[in-house]
């Protein structure tokens, strides 16, 4: 028997777990064919906010990459928007006329965000929430910078508020209920939720009705005007009011439709080929618009398009805010009812709130903010519709406080049935999780992921999925499967990294507190590190912990192993002059310094200096024009050059010059650990380029640039990150690279490690290809710059840290006895 | 010999020295470098890493300890001893703090203590 043909509309999350089940079941039932009206493959939507805040990128949230869809035999057709289909001869047409025949269709066609008709909603500016083209309109927009203002202050809003924020963007919400998330929160948890917003500095307004959207000549978003006659500036309105079904499609071809497309418990229409799935579905008088009733849906057709006889009966749903740092949970329903009682539990100093609402002894609806763990227990009890009447005196205190359970976490995880949903936006039970760790021999959190996609995306669930690795498997788990950074915390660098910028952290002990370091002031591993990642991310806020700094950072010296210092002039692209070359031997003479060498970075170094003669040294060296050369940065150290174009009959470009430029652009700022340039003026590279950090290999048509090299514990020739025509591109292509590392690197950690790391297509399509993020990198490398470009030697000759270089006290043998 | 016999001398005041970082003091022909922890206690060790003598004053203060600049030993300026698995102890100097003023007896070190 040949196979049937499948046909799905619509290529979202639901049409996607739907085929995972029905490959699962049988591989060979049938040949499928997709439309997807959007240009690309299955992504993950419900983490489309995590990519707004820059936490996430679209790569980290595709769920089926285009190998899949090979591996399957799935034909996929990308801007494929579907027109028509034609019942009796079963055939689909899309827009740009491809056709295909079905044995049975699934129409998923999903839902479109509200627009609401407000004057002015027609104009460029104006932006809805819903798929990658709108954040990526998003993103383009905090680029720009300026005031997004927010319709909508329920959870797509507020999401979108918060990633807009963390973009940089001015952010205002404008809700027309009195308080935040009413469908879910009562006032009194929206206002915390509202005092939480308002602390990130985002401008809630409540009981905010729109007038009109308020365009300038060119026909863009100017401001938004309120009923009470208000104007608030706007360089983008996102409008995220809601979603209805997407059901003209289902409509025009004749199919049953009210909101959305009707259809029976068997996820039938009322044409017996043809299902439909997802958002653009009505049943049972409900439309859904999270994810988890959709993958029960998706389950139930692939069942039964495998002739099975599944129902879909309707889903308890529940929900979080995807907000890094805010912690919400909502399951069920909260509609106010006599039959309905509460319990809630306020802890304002701890900033938590709970709230239960049950009928007949059975919990219908929770709402969790502060503290939300036990939000898969009660959404259990929910969907069990447990009986709750014996523990219903201390239910409000969650599971471990339920017949005398020990407070230990993983007893609670372990007392949980194998079919309470731990991941929600995957819909993965506990049973799963479990059985894929002793089937697949799993060790650790990633393995899980990988197998399983629980905790795999927005993550809230990961400390529940950490609990069940315990569990499964006692002593042998090793949570420490993520490094941590040193034996004060359990978080690994990247954590850390993150944190910072999500919770906007500014100061080490802020950090030290917010982490929950173990230790009281962490250790001579962790403060420096924190201290870079600090003045990286916060260039113009932080204040440089001095004592953080390693020795050599902190007087600007190299430390040697008989405790006096070595001392290293920049000298430019390592061109040099007489004068130059004469204060130094006068520094030379008048010190009785014992050394001097030519570095291997074409600069010289002084060896044996006493660390209280260093500010007479530098005093003398900045009297000759000199500056640090940052030989002991944990920074931009040398730009290696060769003579290029000036000198070499070789040399296809000013590659001294260039060197010049770039380390005139680039010294002073701090990276993850050292970083060192060259520019070789032809593929001859006597400037030894391609074992660099970053190098560039001037040729005839412009210039290579290479990066990841090494030479020193390890050695690595360069990666090629891309061509470039002109000196300025070549530029802002290194810096932009060089920013990058600076906001991804490890403490420490070399480029050629982190490129390996991140990967290098990855590298070369952020800086060669997207020439928005490299402008953005480029950009905060040079606001950065602006605080960094100060140098350290001239500083401490005028006086500062004068304590660092004299001893507190000379005691005469007399006064000692 | 009576260990009672203090001979306290003044080094400094508290504010010298930066908190979770060291000032030096070179008496006896030597160096003894006073710290300073994030708390205000005062401690002091001859400046010299019992592993290959280096200078403990600049290395970076935690937790009362401090971690050596050349090969990251970690030493408690309590008592001069090498923490986690190196073997190896600093002379470590009594300690006097008087309102801000800072007094070390060169006297004793904790052998003689």
């Amino acid at each position: 028997m040949s196979k049937q043909k499948l046909v799905i509309v619509g290529n979202g999350m639901a049409p996607g777990r739907m085929l995972e089940y029905l490959f699962d079941r049988n591989p060979d039932a049938f040949e499928v064919t997709i439309f997807n009206a959007e240009p690309r493959v299955n992504y993950n939507r419900l983490m489309l906010s995590p990519v707004l805040s820059g936490e996430k990128t679209y790569e980290d949230i595709i769920t089926h990459g285009d190998d899949w869809y090979g591996e399957h035999g799935v034909t996929l057709h990308k801007s494929a928007r579907v027109r028509d289909i034609d019942r009796t001869a079963k055939t689909v047409i899309s827009e740009n006329g491809v056709t295909a025949t079905y044995d049975k269709l699934v129409i998923a066609t999903g839902s479109d965000p509200f627009i609401i008709p407000l004057p002015g909603k027609d104009l460029d500016g104006v932006l809805t929430y819903r798929d990658l083209d709108d954040v990526e309109r998003m993103l383009e927009a905090a680029r720009r910078g300026g005031r997004a203002v927010v319709i909508g202050g329920g959870l797509l809003g507020l999401e979108a508020a918060a990633g807009l924020k963390m973009q940089g963007m001015d952010v205002t919400v404008l809700h027309l209920m009195p308080t935040l998330m009413e469908r879910q929160l009562d006032p009194a948890a929206g206002f915390l939720l509202e005092e939480e917003f308002k602390r990130r500095g985002i401008d809630v307004r409540t009981k905010a009705n729109s007038h009109e959207i308020v365009g300038d000549e060119a026909g863009r978003v100017k401001a938004i005007r309120l009923d009470d006659g208000s104007q608030i500036d706007a360089s983008i309105v996102v409008m995220a009011v809601g979603i209805r079904p997407s059901a003209e499609l289902a409509r025009t071809v004749g199919l049953n439709v009210n909101r959305g497309v009707l259809v029976g418990d068997d996820m039938r229409t009322s044409d017996e080929d043809i299902f439909a799935l997802g958002e653009c579905v009505e049943h049972r008088s409900m439309c859904y618009g999270l994810v988890a009733p959709l993958y029960e849906m998706a389950g139930v057709i692939a069942e039964n398009l495998l002739e099975g006889s599944a129902e879909y009966t309707g889903s308890a749903t529940a929900t979080k805010l995807k907000v890094t740092g805010v912690d919400l949970y909502s399951a069920g329903d909260f509609v106010e009812g006599k039959d309905r009682e509460e319990i809630v539990l306020r802890d304002a100093s701890a900033g938590v709130y709970k709230r239960l609402v049950l009928r007949d002894n059975v919990i219908v609806g929770a709402v969790l903010y502060g503290e939300t763990s036990d939000g898969p227990w009660f959404f259990d009890l929910i969907k069990k519709k447990t009986d709750v009447s014996e523990m219903r005196e201390t239910l409000i205190f969650g599971q471990a406080y339920q017949g005398g359970a020990p407070l230990d976490p993983t007893v609670a995880v372990a007392a949980l049935p194998d079919d309470a949903e731990i991941c929600g936006c995957n819909g993965i039970c506990k049973g799963q999780i479990v059985s894929a760790i002793a089937e697949k021999g799993l060790t650790n959190l990633d393995g899980v992921r990988a197998h399983t996609k629980a905790s795999a995306s927005c993550g809230t669930c990961t400390g529940l999925v950490e609990q069940l690795l315990q569990v499964t498997l006692g002593e042998a788990y090793n949570p420490a499967a993520v490094t941590p950074m040193c034996g004060c915390t359990h978080l690994g660098h990247n954590d850390v990294r993150r944190l910072i910028k999500s919770n906007e952290l500014k100061t080490i002990p802020a950090v030290m507190q917010e982490l929950e370091w173990t230790s009281s002031g962490g250790c001579a591993k962790c403060r420096p590190a924190l201290n870079y990642y600090l003045v990286s991310d916060w260039p113009d806020e932080y204040a440089d912990d001095y004592q953080s700094r390693f020795i050599n950072e902190r007087v600007h010296a190299n430390i040697q192993k008989d405790g006096t210092y070595s001392v290293v002039p920049r000298m430019w692209g390592g061109m040099t002059s007489s004068k130059e070359l004469r204060a130094i031997a006068d520094v030379v003479d008048k010190f009785n310094i014992p050394a001097v060498k030519c570095t291997g970075g074409q600069r010289i170094d002084m060896l044996g200096i006493k660390k209280e003669d260093l500010p007479a040294v530098w005093a003398d060296l900045g009297k000759a024009g000199f500056v640090s050369g940052q030989a002991y940065a944990k920074g931009l150290r040398t730009v290696k050059t060769c003579v290029g174009t000036d000198w070499c009959r070789f040399g296809t470009q000013d590659s001294t010059g260039l060197g010049i430029k770039i380390e005139k652009f680039m010294w002073g700022s701090w990276t993850p650990a050292k970083l060192k340039l060259a520019v070789s003026g032809c593929p001859r590279n006597c400037a030894e380029a391609t074992c660099k950090d970053i190098g560039i290999i001037c040729v005839d048509s412009g210039f290579e640039i290479h990066f990841a090299g090494a030479a020193g514990l390890d050695i690595k020739g360069t990666e090629v990150l891309g061509q470039v025509k002109t000196e300025e591109e070549a530029l802002e292509h290194v810096v932009a690279l060089a920013q990058m590392y600076r906001e991804q690197g490890h403490y420490l950690e070399r480029i050629y490690k982190w490129a390996k790391r991140i990967g290098y297509d990855e590298i070369r399509r952020q800086i060669m290809d997207d020439a928005g993020k490299r402008t953005a990198y480029f950009d905060r490398f040079v606001h950065s710059q602006k605080f960094a470009q100060i140098d350290p030697w001239s500083e401490r000759v005028s006086g500062k840290d004068k304590h660092e270089f004299n001893p507190m006290a000379v005691l005469s043998q007399e006064a000692a006895e | 010999m009576n260990a009672e016999i203090r001979n306290w001398i003044q080094v400094g005041s508290l504010e010298d020295i930066p908190r979770q970082g060291a000032r030096c003091v070179k008496a006896r022909g030597m160096t003894v470098a006073v710290f300073r922890t994030a708390k205000d206690d005062v401690f002091a060790l001859e400046d010299k890493c019992p592993h290959n003598n280096g200078p403990l004053s600049q290395g970076i203060v935690h937790d009362g300890c401090v971690t050596c600049p050349l090969h990251n030993w970690v030493i408690s300026l309590e008592t001069g001893a090498a923490q986690g698995a190196d073997e190896g102890r600093t002379l470590a100097f009594p300690v006097r703090l008087e309102d801000s003023r800072i007094y070390i007896d060169l006297s004793h070190s904790h052998e003689a203590v």
